[in-house]
């Protein structure tokens, strides 16, 4: 009997998708529950079982004896708009999620890298913040809590879905950002915020350090954007780098930002979008890291970013790349080989700035891992953590590479 | 004991390490010897969480409190576990920045303490709790060696083991080195305080001004019983002595003009909500003594009755006007003064009870209505706590919003950071309900310390 007939025998052929294009079995649980099945069996059987969502973000091409895609768990259970907040599964994309959200007039601040269909289970797991950042934080503090699926088919929950819980760890951050290593998450409990009432953009064309000022002089002037990013040539498709400021919130704030921005400008001429050429901007950008082979992330002090900026171009070239100088996070794409990535992250390390990779091809990430090697001591914790949630090592994940 | 009187234990040993080299002195003896220990802060906490127990050491931390760094360009600081929360805020204060979490206690209350709650405070419905203002920590476990986790930017370095420790209760370890994020100061604050005839209508317009997208830095309720106790107190506020309820609202920001339109539209919204009067505080002296009453709320009610209990639970927003009638009914039902001072626009509720604890009669009465309070929380949507955390005050609530596998899940990561459950035994997790995970994995559960003690002395 193959998986493919015992996998058919557990969760019928409903559940069967097209195989990958690498001939792995695609399985596609229609529920929690099956998620928990399929683990369950998957850690008797001892199969090797990788972890999909849409599949527009990791390449399917971990080396696996099936793949679990959470595709068909695209429910969105409850949307409380007088709470602020929804519970989604994990499956459902981002670009429905948003629609339904809005028809409430609720909104989730975050806007991470990747095609307008990518999952949230996806974005959670890999802790992908976009621009928004800025204004409204890391993904981890729009979660309320997660429902997770260990690797050998445990369902735990953790938090709940009220605005503040301290009741037991918070394995909801252990979840976020983890990638897949500590189970498959299957629901999510989310912290909403109203539809902002104003939401506007403008745009700012310069040389990097001239655009770097005038963010650092938005700061000081007091204003409070939403999103202040710095955007190279190459992914803005512009001649020069430019600096993306997003205002969003009441009617009273954003104009009183507006007022402030001229004055912040350096001398130069902010330009403001229309409301469908912002949104081109802003999901262009995204887009963006979804498109070139390599996708990693970088966050040091805000004081070190233009200098990390340099290094980036010099190690790996002027590629694409976006910046929060004021968040100190730096997202780079492109083509980089194994042993480029690994030498940047050993400079990096000497700065005391992790690197992590979001996005490659499985021979680049299987050696580079998305973490890389953990500092002193902190190894045993990740290992002791990892058996605790996946005992017989089920999820492939490249966490620490080769 | 700590905040919460219903709890008091006599540990075998207290010490006070007085530098972080003797602190991992102590812990590396203690785990030679295999002895069970309590880190504790100020001891401000309310869920008995830094009690120790016969055979345990207390290891008190109020002596390492130092402020080692503050980064006024990046906009971070790095402490030691013993500094008192608003001693920080006055040390970021002169660089234009503030630590913003704010728990009522901060005058007291240590960072140290904080992280391991994850504390909260009024203006945390703006600037989040603790979790959202941890960068970094180094970590002293159980062992006795020393971890570094997260980083200054902000990236976790591999999984975020930063969030997994922030509110763990010490059952981690001891952090022995943070390092917080500093917020820029707001530029311009208004305080407004509304009173109302009726615990519904406040509810009501806090949900309306939260609806507009207006985010307060705080949104606060007090009942009249509240308001009575404070006013009777030397915190008197000038609160309204025969509102049902008042709202005190701040707005801040950097940007005047916005913080100007922002609080017209709020003054408006309450006045349509159904307030008697809003008052806006005409000078920084006015908006601290307002504020004064709220955080000193709990003081205030201690002269009401000998011993308070502070509860702690979370409900959606929305369940606020059912949830509080609930209490009334079960505070009656009970014969009980049940004041509430809370935390509105999280829906942070703290039902406080005044009563008598050498009475056992009125101890028990309490207690179950204590329980009762707790199970109508979670029959809303909500948790049993929010910021207090379970200590062993809640642990007997830990089964009815987690099931057992949640459970030990939670009880394995702990045997992560410390396999002999020698830091904080018997805390945040009742090991009883989890005992088929840990057995499935081989673990071995319990020192005598590990099983959930008994309820309160």
């Amino acid at each position: 009997m193959t998986i493919l007939d015992k996998v058919t025998a557990l969760l019928g052929e409903g559940a069967v998708l097209e195989p990958s294009p690498d001939r792995v079995p695609r399985i596609a649980p229609g529920s929690p529950d099956a998620v928990a099945l399929l683990l369950g069996t998957a850690h008797q059987e001892g199969w090797r079982v990788r972890i999909e969502g849409a599949g527009t973000w990791l390449p399917s091409d971990a080396p696996a004896d099936l793949a679990l895609t959470t595709r068909r768990l695209d429910r969105i259970p409850a949307i409380e708009p007088s709470d602020l907040t929804a519970t989604a599964e994990a499956g459902i994309g981002l670009d429905q999620l948003r629609q339904q959200l809005a028809d409430h007039g609720a909104w989730l601040a975050i806007d991470p890298p990747g095609l307008a269909g990518r999952t949230l289970g996806s974005v959670v797991a890999t802790g992908s913040a976009g621009p928004l950042r800025h204004g409204f934080g890391p993904i981890k503090d729009h979660l309320l809590g997660v429902t997770f699926v260990t690797g050998d088919g445990r369902m735990v929950q953790s938090g709940g879905r009220v605005m503040k819980n301290v009741a037991g760890y918070d394995l909801t951050r252990l979840q976020a950002g983890g990638f897949g290593a500590f189970g498959v998450i299957v629901l999510v409990h989310l912290r909403l915020r109203t539809l902002p009432r104003a939401d506007v953009t403008y745009l700012l064309e310069g040389a990097r350090e001239d655009l770097t000022q005038v963010g650092e002089d938005i700061a000081a002037a007091g204003l409070t954007p939403a999103a202040l990013e710095l955007v190279s040539p190459a992914l803005a498709r512009r001649d020069r780098w430019v600096l993306g400021v997003r205002l969003a919130g009441s009617p009273a704030l954003v104009a009183a930002d507006e007022a402030g921005l001229g004055a912040a400008s350096g001398g130069g001429r902010f330009t403001p979008l229309r409301a469908e050429e912002a949104h081109a901007f802003w999901m262009r950008l995204a887009e963006g890291f979804a498109i070139r082979p390599v996708t990693f992330r970088i966050a040091g002090v805000p004081t070190a970013s233009d200098e990390l900026l340099d290094l980036l171009q010099h190690q790996l070239g002027d590629e694409w790349i976006s910046a929060s100088p004021a968040a100190g996070a730096i997202r780079w794409t492109g083509d980089a080989t194994i042993d480029r990535l690994q030498r940047l992250r050993r400079t990096l390390a000497g700065l005391e700035v992790p690197l992590t990779l979001e996005r490659a091809p499985w021979p680049v990430r299987g050696a580079v891992g998305h973490f890389g090697a953990y500092r002193e001591g902190v190894g045993p914790l990740v290992a002791g953590l990892r058996r605790t949630f996946d005992p017989g090592g089920a999820i492939v994940v490249a966490t620490e590479g080769s | 004991m700590d905040g919460l009187p219903t709890h008091r234990r006599i540990p075998d040993l207290v010490v006070l390490p007085g530098t972080r080299e003797e602190l991992v002195a102590v812990v590396r003896l203690l785990a030679a010897l295999g002895v069970p220990f309590v880190p504790r802060g100020a001891g401000t906490g309310l869920s008995g969480g830094a009690l120790a127990d016969e055979g345990s050491t207390l290891v008190v931390l109020t002596r390492l409190n130092r402020i080692l760094r503050i980064d006024k360009d990046n906009r971070y600081a790095v402490v030691e576990p013993g500094v008192v929360n608003a001693k920080l805020g006055a040390a970021a204060r002169p660089h234009g920045l503030q630590y913003a979490p704010d728990p009522s206690s901060q005058s007291a209350c240590t960072i140290g303490g904080n992280v391991a709650e994850n504390a909260g405070g009024p203006h945390c419905l703006k600037y989040g709790v603790t979790a959202n203002h941890i960068l970094a920590l180094e970590v002293l476990l159980a062992d006795g060696s020393l971890v570094d986790i997260g980083s200054p930017g902000g990236e976790p370095w591999g999984p975020d083991l930063v969030g997994l420790f922030v509110g763990s209760e010490g059952n981690f370890g001891i952090a022995t080195r943070i390092t917080v994020r500093l917020t820029p100061l707001p530029r311009a604050v208004r305080t407004l305080l509304a009173d109302f005839s009726a615990l519904k209508t406040a509810g009501e317009a806090v949900s309306a001004i939260i609806a507009a997208g207006i985010v307060p830095a705080a949104l606060e309720m007090m009942d009249q019983s509240c308001i009575r106790a404070v006013e009777d107190s030397v915190y008197a506020a000038g609160y309204p002595r025969d509102a049902a309820a008042v709202l005190l609202v701040e707005i801040d920001g950097r940007n005047t003009d916005a913080v100007v339109a922002e609080t017209d539209v709020v003054v408006e919204l309450l006045h349509k909500s159904g307030a008697r009067s809003v008052r806006s505080a005409a000078s920084e002296a006015e908006r601290e003594r307002l504020w004064q009453g709220r955080k000193k709320a709990f003081g205030a009610m201690g002269r009401l009755s000998r011993d308070l209990v502070v509860q702690d639970a979370v409900v959606p927003r929305s369940a606020l006007p059912h949830v509080l009638e609930t209490i009334s009914t079960i505070a009656s039902h009970y014969g009980l003064v049940v004041s509430n001072v809370f935390h509105a626009g999280d829906g942070n509720l703290h039902p406080n009870i005044s009563f008598d604890a050498t009475d056992p009669e009125l101890k028990r009465r309490v207690e179950a209505a204590s329980a009762e309070i707790m199970q109508t929380c979670i029959a809303a949507g909500g948790t049993i706590t929010g910021e207090h955390g379970v200590g062993i005050d809640k642990l007997r609530y830990m089964p009815l919003i987690f099931d057992a596998e949640s459970l030990g899940a939670m009880h394995a990561v702990r045997l992560v950071f410390d396999p002999d459950e020698r830091v904080n035994p018997g805390k945040v997790v009742p090991v009883h309900a989890c005992r088929e995970w840990t057995h499935a994995r081989g673990y071995r559960v319990g020192s005598p310390g590990a099983a959930p003690r008994g309820e309160a002395a």
